[in-house]
């Protein structure tokens, strides 16, 4: 009764990915949301590429060393938050407060940048109805704005979590699935930035 | 026979220390079968309301220019004297559509049953993130209402197809529509949104949450069916509301992303919409394909022929499913070289289709065939899918599609693909489950009649459209007389408009089987079809947490009549090996 043996016996229990489930959730999301940036930017480059010749120059428009420091300053958020979440993996109460409001801050200071960047572009009669250019500009920076705003949002939250002692070397997955989504945002302003600005 | 040590039993579910409220338990639930439930009412009150559209569609069709049956209920900008503006029956065509495509048969498919049955059948207790699931309903019921609503606001519902081409689409002075194609457009951002988070969830939960040995080949096919479609909507939504974005703001704030005159690009609108567009197809058909999978199995008492090979043309349906959106492009103008390249990738699909085809073939050959309603519908499904999937290859054709192009022929092909594939699998599926949910069953000589009668009307009304179609009846014509090639056709629009009435008539059967059965229905017991995976090994309905403490899985998950089990035909997935009687000792 061989076969029966091997028709039973069957493989030891499996219980999916050695992942947490939230991880394992916000990779799947940010999956989709590479694909809403992709729609955005693919549909970018199709419409420069269809109008090539009445294309405004880099830095014709728009300023480009601002946004340059303003780059910066969104990656060291994203350093501030790989240390808020470090900080909570060993039970650093102290340097998860501190790294995770300062990853608030810097973002909030990113945005606040943005904003004063709209201002100076509208002011200067830049707007999304100039044109293809100011379309896909507005569109593009707009929408990573708003998954900026959004982050910021969740950090802020995370920071009076924390502030209140909620995370430590036991619970710190909250964070370590927002880093996730702030890391995610940063590379993407990083392709944005390279795409809409420089070349 | 060897004797096998069973594996240790699962831990306890659980469960809420106190009764939940009346809110928390049936509004505001974060249960994964009150959100199916859920999802179940508000798709089908769709369907009906995408039924109603197309019947007034039909009678403009077959008597064009009379007043409708109660048309003197519609307003002066509808139907004034009960007769159907041009106008109004292009938001009946574009509403039919959307009503149908995103309302009814993607939230009955993904909504209600992967929703209800992914925990139940893996063996979890609820899903990954229940209160995102919750959530995913709750975004899904104002984009119904703002797509219901927008009939009311001035210029009438969207009226641009529900393919919205551009710049049709995006430029209300031509199309005369402009508040109903922005709420059109808010309500499927708004349905995406749902999707996405409905997706993420169903994701996670398949791959983090399955009950102790239940290995991804011990996956019911309906729940590989419902991960696969899980992955195409997560990946495919996201570009809709993208493109959605664009044409909204093409609208409202100035941008002209899909108009020519600023440099705009209406073909855009159109690469974008199918990249979405073609793996939705897949979207609405492959968890018909797993209830049918599995229902077949169940009504001839034995294995799904073939597991294997119907997991990988699944998966292989879904990664060429991202490459063939330029077929419903071959008129746009396309470089043949490229044509023909999606033409040989659409053609392609044509393989792991058949392989499935003939994979349910094997499952009923010489099979102890059990003709209940869900195995009725579930044929059904396979024959009308054939007949949709082999009107599909004509298409892929480039040289035949350009001749049929926005003809009635692709009416046909699409309504034999989401009406007989899609929805009798749906059909089969709330027959087959509807004990499961309700813990009462459905009255089966009312559910025959209704798969006769849905069988008869069906074929007559979808039938002759591809005869229409290749004699030039064109797709979204309102006003079918004064066409000299036309004219010949006519008593064929008054037949399909007949057999449509009868079509919706014995929907209506369906309904009060339902609404009856609801209330009145016999009590069901925990399994009443003698069927092998997990749902039905907890009683009907289910409690709160699924199951008393988490089931262990032991075997494949449609083992019918195995030859080592004595005592009855089928052997669930959680059966302990050494309680199970032996056939051979």
């Amino acid at each position: 009764m061989a076969g029966a043996v091997t028709y039973y016996a069957g493989r030891a229990p499996e219980r999916g990915l050695a992942v947490y489930t939230q991880k394992v959730g916000m990779w799947v999301f940010l999956a989709s949301e590479v694909m809403f940036f992709t729609s955005l930017i693919g549909s970018y480059i199709i419409l420069r590429f269809g109008a090539s010749e009445t294309w405004p120059l880099p830095g014709e428009v728009l300023n480009i060393p601002v946004t340059a420091i303003n780059t910066f300053i969104l990656i060291c958020s994203s350093v501030t938050m790989v240390k808020a979440f470090a900080a909570a993996e060993v039970g650093d109460k102290r340097g998860t407060r501190l790294f995770t409001l300062a990853t608030a801050l810097i973002g909030s200071t990113f945005l606040g940048v943005q904003i004063l960047e709209y201002r100076e572009l509208l002011h200067e009669g830049f707007g999304p109805s100039s044109g293809l250019y100011g379309s896909t500009f507005y569109t593009m920076t707009g929408f990573h704005g708003f998954h900026v705003f959004s982050g910021v949002c969740c950090l802020f939250w995370a920071s009076w979590k924390a502030f209140r002692g909620g995370y430590d070397n036991r619970a710190y997955k909250g964070l370590e699935v927002l880093g996730l989504y702030w890391h995610f945002v940063d590379l993407v302003w990083i392709i944005l930035f390279t795409v809409v600005y420089l070349i | 026979m060897a004797t096998i040590v069973a594996e240790p039993t699962g831990r306890p579910v659980v469960r809420e220390p106190h009764e939940l409220s009346f809110i928390r338990k049936y509004i505001f639930s974060s249960d994964h079968k009150v959100i199916g439930i859920q999802f179940l009412f508000l798709s089908l009150f769709f369907l009906l309301a995408g039924g109603l559209l197309a019947m007034m569609i039909r009678w403009q069709l077959a008597w064009p220019g009379q007043p409708m049956p109660l048309g003197s209920l519609f307003p002066e900008t509808m139907a004034p004297d009960g007769i159907m503006l041009p106008e109004f029956y292009n938001s009946l065509v574009t509403m039919h559509g959307t009503f149908m495509i995103f309302f009814a048969v993607m939230l009955l498919l993904v909504g209600v049953f992967a929703n209800y049955l992914i925990p139940l059948q893996i063996g979890a207790p609820d899903m990954a993130f229940p209160r995102i699931n919750m959530a995913s309903f709750w975004v899904a019921v104002p984009a119904g209402l703002i797509a219901l609503a927008s009939f009311l606001v001035e210029g009438g519902a969207a009226g641009a197809g529900w393919t919205s081409y551009a710049p049709l689409s995006a430029m209300p002075e031509a199309s005369g529509v402009s508040l109903g194609q922005q709420m059109w457009i808010v309500s499927l951002v708004l349905l995406g949104l749902s999707s996405i988070l409905g997706s993420t969830n169903y994701i996670t939960t398949v791959i983090n949450m399955r009950a102790p040995g239940m290995t991804w080949m011990r996956l019911p096919l309906t729940v590989w069916a419902l991960f696969i479609t899980a992955i195409l909507a997560l990946l495919s939504m996201p570009v809709l509301t993208g493109a959605m974005i664009m044409l909204l703001f093409d609208q409202t704030i100035g941008t002209h992303f899909f108009l020519p005159a600023e440099g705009g690009q209406p073909l855009l609108w159109q690469h974008l919409f199918w990249f979405f567009g073609h793996p939705e197809v897949y979207v609405l058909i492959l968890p018909a394909m797993g209830f049918t999978s599995e229902i077949l199995a169940n009504g001839s008492r034995k294995p799904v022929f073939g597991y294997h090979a119907m997991v990988g043309a699944l998966v292989s349906i879904a990664v060429l499913g991202f490459m063939v959106w330029g077929h419903h492009m071959f008129q746009s103008g396309m470089n043949p070289l490229l044509a023909t390249s999606f033409m040989v990738s659409t053609m392609v699909i044509a393989v792991p289709s058949a392989i499935k085809t003939f994979n349910w073939m094997g499952t009923m050959w010489r099979g102890n065939l059990h003709f209940h309603t869900p195995m009725l519908f579930a044929i059904g499904f396979v024959m009308l899918f054939v007949i949709g999937g082999l009107s599909g290859i004509f298409m892929a054709s480039a040289p035949f599609d350009i001749f049929i192009h926005d003809t009635y022929f692709i009416v046909a092909h699409i309504h034999y693909v989401l009406f007989g594939g899609a929805l009798f699998g749906i059909f089969a599926a709330i027959y087959y489950w509807f004990p499961k949910m309700f813990g009462r069953m459905m009255n089966e000589k009312l559910g025959k009649v209704h798969f006769a009668l849905t069988f008869l009307f069906f074929n007559l009304v979808f039938f002759p459209m591809h005869t229409q179609g290749l004699a030039g009846m064109m797709r979204r014509l309102y006003q079918t007389t004064g066409y000299e090639h036309l004219e010949g056709l006519q008593w064929t629009h008054v037949l399909i408009t007949i057999s449509a009435f009868g079509l919706f008539l014995s929907g209506m059967l369906f309904a009060v089987n339902f609404a009856w059965s609801l209330f009145r229905g016999p009590k069901a017991p925990a399994n009443p079809w003698n069927a092998t995976t997990l749902e039905w090994q907890t009683p009907s309905p289910p409690m709160h947490g699924n199951w008393e403490e988490v089931p262990v899985v032991y075997h494949g998950p449609h083992e019918y009549s195995h030859p080592d089990v004595a005592d009855k035909d089928w052997l669930a997935q959680n059966e302990r090996p050494d309680v199970v009687s032996p056939a051979r000792p």
